[in-house]
């Protein structure tokens, strides 16, 4: 049984998420560790899912360093994104297609 | 597949050997272009458009002109100019190259002046085919990497590869540049760490946090809503992927634009001005970091790209890495590697890294790049404004 999904790619063994290397579409099951999780939502190439649970204020870890902080608690296979994380350095704004800021 | 080196009069070789022909303003870059469609193979034109004097484009020219790659020089001036063409020529005929300088204004107007300049380019030519050849290796070189037209998919693909080219490449006893500062806000401490002294990490610290400020007074972010729609959450994050392409190695040395590193391994260029916000973005396009770090003696770029650049470069080739799939298979005529591989799960990092180790040794024995084949050779270079490095930039 493989550790992980062949459409995840793990960039250092301590990251606490995975890279999305296509389209996932939402219900579809995702193999992370021993855990099985079913998507909430569509991901995209590029995204993240979380491989470790996570409190707010946690570091995230990706590349094997911290790429900003959880903002809630995340669980095992979550999309990790603008809205449960926060950069530690400057705040990240992204117009959405509404035109507003995330 | 055997390197050998055009041998230069100061000991350094080149993997290449160019007829420059130099424009010192603007208003004489037509004819040094028409002088170079001669031969577009061999000559390649670079220059300064600005009339007013600029100590920074003063030393990149007097750099460029005597760079490995390059074998004779002829520039090309209207007359009135402010640039110092006199200063350049005397560094560039004591480096022991033949030079010459065309003033168009003494010459009798643009047809004049191209006659000449093509008899110097075609007299060049055929001199430089008795330049003394060397057997070269790994530790020979200076290789330079840039990643422009990024996405999402820079960070986990070409740029980690690279990183893996660059370990590779600093172990055999290269020289490899890596810059870009403003996108290495949030790599600090871990950059730092890897410093190969305590006093290098603080000026490593300090160059992230000029370009910190330098980018706050323009008003200029460094991340984009298309980044978010790729994938990235934060700046850090962003930065980490452009990080990636720095590898793993110890940093040996922090230098600017120029500055010639003075052995082996790993450096990173500070590309932010000194001083006030005088001249507007510190690099207006990715052609200004490679005309840096060729500057700097890069005899090749390693070009990272996910959105898909198609340039190459005056002087010196640059390999192009296609970041994800989707790209590579809309610009596979200008790519010449294909990470996206990692992306799709067809290739690992490390394989990825060796096909990029393999292409420089094949691109340095004078095997063309994509975009040399297709006749690129962008080159651009504007005004900056420098301090020199400090002491503990270059530990001993």
């Amino acid at each position: 049984m493989p550790d992980i999904d062949p459409r995840l790619i793990i960039l250092n063994d301590h990251d606490t998420v995975a890279v999305v290397r296509c389209a996932i579409d939402a219900g579809e099951k995702v193999q992370i560790g021993d855990a099985v999780v079913t998507l909430m939502q569509a991901v995209t190439m590029g995204h993240k899912l979380a491989r470790a649970s996570m409190q707010a204020g946690d570091k995230v870890l990706k590349y094997g360093v911290p790429i900003g902080s959880a903002t809630m608690a995340i669980a095992i296979g979550d999309h990790v994104h603008l809205h449960n994380m926060k950069s530690d350095y400057t705040p990240t704004y992204a117009l959405t297609e509404t035109g507003d800021i995330a | 597949m055997t390197m050998q080196g055009y041998l230069r009069a100061d000991g350094r070789k080149g993997i290449r050997n160019q007829v420059i022909v130099a424009y010192l303003v603007e208003c004489a870059h037509h004819v040094a272009r028409e002088i170079a469609l001669f031969d577009r193979e061999k000559a390649h034109v670079i220059g300064f458009p600005g009339c007013f004097p600029n100590p920074y484009a003063q030393k990149m020219m007097e750099r460029l002109c005597t760079h490995p790659n390059v074998g004779a020089v002829l520039l090309v001036s209207l007359g009135c100019e402010s640039f110092n063409r006199v200063q350049l020529e005397r560094i560039v005929r004591d480096s022991g190259r033949p030079v010459e300088t065309l003033v168009i204004q003494k010459t009798g107007g643009t047809k004049s002046a191209i006659e000449r300049g093509r008899a110097f380019v075609a007299d060049a030519i055929t001199t430089l085919g008795n330049t003394p050849r060397a057997p070269m290796d790994l530790s020979d070189l200076v290789i330079g990497t840039v990643c422009g037209g990024s996405d999402g998919t820079s960070g986990i693909s070409g740029n980690p590869a690279t990183g893996r080219a660059f370990d590779q490449l600093v172990a055999a006893g290269a020289t490899c540049i890596f810059e870009e500062t403003g996108e290495l806000i949030g790599c600090e401490d871990i950059m730092a760490s890897r410093a190969a002294t305590p006093e290098l990490a603080i000026e490593l610290r300090a160059s992230v946090e000029k370009a910190a400020q330098y980018y706050a007074e323009l008003g200029y972010g460094s991340f984009a809503s298309g980044n978010a729609d790729g994938g990235l959450s934060t700046i850090e994050e962003k930065s980490m992927g452009a990080y990636a392409k720095s590898g793993a190695s110890p940093i040996s040395g922090l230098i600017k634009p120029g500055d010639i590193p003075p052995k082996g391994g790993l450096y990173l260029m500070d590309v932010v001005p000194d001083g006030p916000v005088q001249f507007g973005f510190p690099n207006i396009s990715d052609n200004a970091e490679i005309v840096e770090m060729m500057a700097s003696g890069a005899h090749m770029t390693i070009f990272v790209t996910g959105r898909g650049s198609v340039v190459g470069s005056a002087i010196s080739p640059v390999i192009k890495v296609a970041a994800n799939p989707d790209m590579y298979e809309r610009l596979h005529e200008d790519m010449d590697i294909n990470a996206g591989r990692i992306i799709d799960g067809t290739a690992e990092i490390e394989t990825v890294g060796a096909e990029i180790v393999a292409l420089v040794e094949q691109v340095a024995a004078g095997q063309p790049t994509k975009s040399e084949e297709l006749g690129h050779q962008e080159f651009i270079l504007t005004y900056k404004s420098f301090e020199p490095i400090g002491p503990a930039c270059l530990p001993v």
